[in-house]
């Protein structure tokens, strides 16, 4: 954690952003050149560029930014991290959005947080994920309608044997399980 | 040479197809390859969205997991191996996290040492470990004539490969030149397939997959090799909806690179996993490399 002392001019958000990011020091060396907004392939549909964020982060603007739809429309593609002139780890940068935003209740304007949830919750019973299975879970309690649509895709994938209908179940699903909670446990003594 | 292999869920089930020809392939080229036993899921990218901690602890068990036989660990999917790669990464570097998730692996009796195992692409060790030589000597049937067009995607190339250009990656495109095949060069082989977008938002992951197969189409690709079971799956299985949606008619066969791979050194097509994926890849193969000599080696 940062020192909160008066010296430290730098915003309450900034800190915490700083703070959950590995690397997320370098975020103070922007320069707004913009090189990341232009090179994501989902720039266009973002209520702001990763640019943008980037100031509003430094700018305090908290509450914008944690229920804006930028962080769920990132898909982790990595262009504006390799492409970034002062290497800022942008793609993380989303990535501690992502997890502010659930952990302070802010998420709006997606379906991304109930996607990872079904996601983890298969992994913590089984050890491993199965990816129709969880699409398919996933649209049939938040979208019955896109299910209806891609139902036909899935009775091909069925058909050709892609599509499982439980995951594998590990041995030690236990000693994962202890895993997961000890480090849940710890990362609320942040 | 010896390798563990961390296989991933999507080749469990979904992605069968890449997990049978990595397999057979290796076999071919005299390449040992031990799963990793008891692995657990890499949690792609969404354990990193909910908590760090727990993403990181969930990944290093795997990293804990490989033996003292071995000191490479194989990841064919872009999601696990940059995960593994990640991970490995971030233990070596932040030591506050680092604490905190030896403290989690002890929860289950597991240690890890950060450096131990080295995570490796599955294309880095056929390309420079196995190398043109070794692969060359044990081509039967060359795809000349074939065009083909390498797909990166994302995660294998950015941001901690270390082994090939991240935005104008080439080892794919050289091993296939290696076995005869007519390499497409287009702009968008490093592009994004949309991950898991196609699950939250369609119509955004429609336009990325869009772009890929319209680019591929007007070089005149027969086939996209991908390299991640994600871009197989958004780019095959999705692409009927794609077409539906944009009025398009794209009917690109997309198969894993380790198929044609397999293809190029005599394997038989059903010992490759051909005929799982949407769009049939069999029929233009045959047709441009002699169908008769297809599979002869075995
Ligand atoms: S590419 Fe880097 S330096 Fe340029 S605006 Fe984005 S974060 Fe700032
Ligand atoms: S990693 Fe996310 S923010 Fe960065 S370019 Fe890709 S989609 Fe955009």
């Amino acid at each position: 954690m940062v020192a909160d002392t008066p010296s430290d001019n730098r915003s309450k958000f900034l800190r915490d952003v700083i703070a959950d990011t590995p690397e997320g020091e370098r975020i103070v060396h922007c320069l707004q050149c913009g090189s990341c907004g232009g090179s994501c392939p989902n720039g266009a549909e973002m209520n702001y560029t990763p640019r943008a964020v980037i100031a509003m982060i430094a700018a305090d603007r908290r509450e914008e930014v944690l229920t804006s739809n930028t962080m769920w429309q990132c898909v982790s593609c990595y262009f504006c991290t390799s492409r970034c002139p002062q290497d800022i780890p942008i793609t993380e940068i989303m990535y501690a959005l992502k997890r502010m935003s659930i952990r302070e209740g802010k998420a709006r304007k997606t379906d991304a947080p109930a996607l990872a949830k079904t996601f983890t919750d298969l992994v913590e019973k089984y050890g491993r994920s199965f990816e129709f299975g969880i699409a398919s879970r996933y649209l049939l309690f938040n979208r019955p309608m896109s299910m209806l649509k891609s139902s036909g895709m899935g009775m091909s994938m069925f058909a050709k044997g892609r599509l499982a209908l439980t995951p594998t179940r590990i041995r030690q699903v236990k000693q994962l399980r202890a895993i997961i909670n000890k480090a849940r446990e710890l990362s609320q003594h942040d | 040479m010896k390798y563990a292999y961390y296989p991933g869920c999507s080749l469990e089930a979904g992605s069968a197809a890449y997990d049978k020809s990595v397999r057979a392939v290796l076999e071919q080229l005299g390449v040992e390859l031990d799963e990793l036993d008891d692995w657990n899921c890499c949690g792609a990218t969404e354990y990193f969205s909910q908590n760090e901690l727990v993403a990181t602890s969930v990944i290093a068990r795997n990293l804990a997991l490989v033996d003292g036989e071995h000191d490479q660990l194989v990841a064919p999917c872009a999601a696990c191996f940059l995960n593994l790669k990640k991970t490995d990464k971030l233990l070596s570097e932040q030591p506050v996290m680092k604490g905190k998730v030896d403290e989690a692996l002890a929860a289950g009796g597991l240690s890890y040492r950060p450096g131990r195992v080295r995570v490796r692409h599955l294309l880095d060790m056929l390309y420079t470990d196995i190398g043109q030589e070794a692969i060359r000597a044990k081509v039967v049937q060359p795809l000349n004539g074939l065009r083909v067009a390498p797909y990166y995607g994302c995660q294998i190339v950015r941001p901690l490969n270390g082994f090939d250009n991240p935005e104008y990656p080439m080892k794919m495109d050289e091993m296939f030149e290696w076995l005869g095949a007519e390499v497409v060069d287009y702009p968008v082989k490093a592009h994004c397939c949309g991950g898991h977008m196609t699950q939250i938002s369609e119509p955004e992951a429609f336009e990325l997959i869009r772009r890929l197969l319209q680019s591929a189409d007007e070089y005149q690709a027969d086939v996209i090799l991908c390299m991640c079971p994600m871009c197989q799956l958004n780019l095959d299985a999705y692409q009927g909806r794609v077409n539906g949606h944009f009025g398009t008619s794209f009917k690109l066969p997309i198969v894993f690179f380790t198929q044609l791979l397999g293809v190029a050194l005599g394997i038989e097509m059903k010992k490759l996993g051909f005929g799982k994926e949407l769009v049939s890849a069999e029929p233009v193969i045959r047709s441009k490399l002699d169908g008769s000599s297809v599979g002869a080696a075995t």
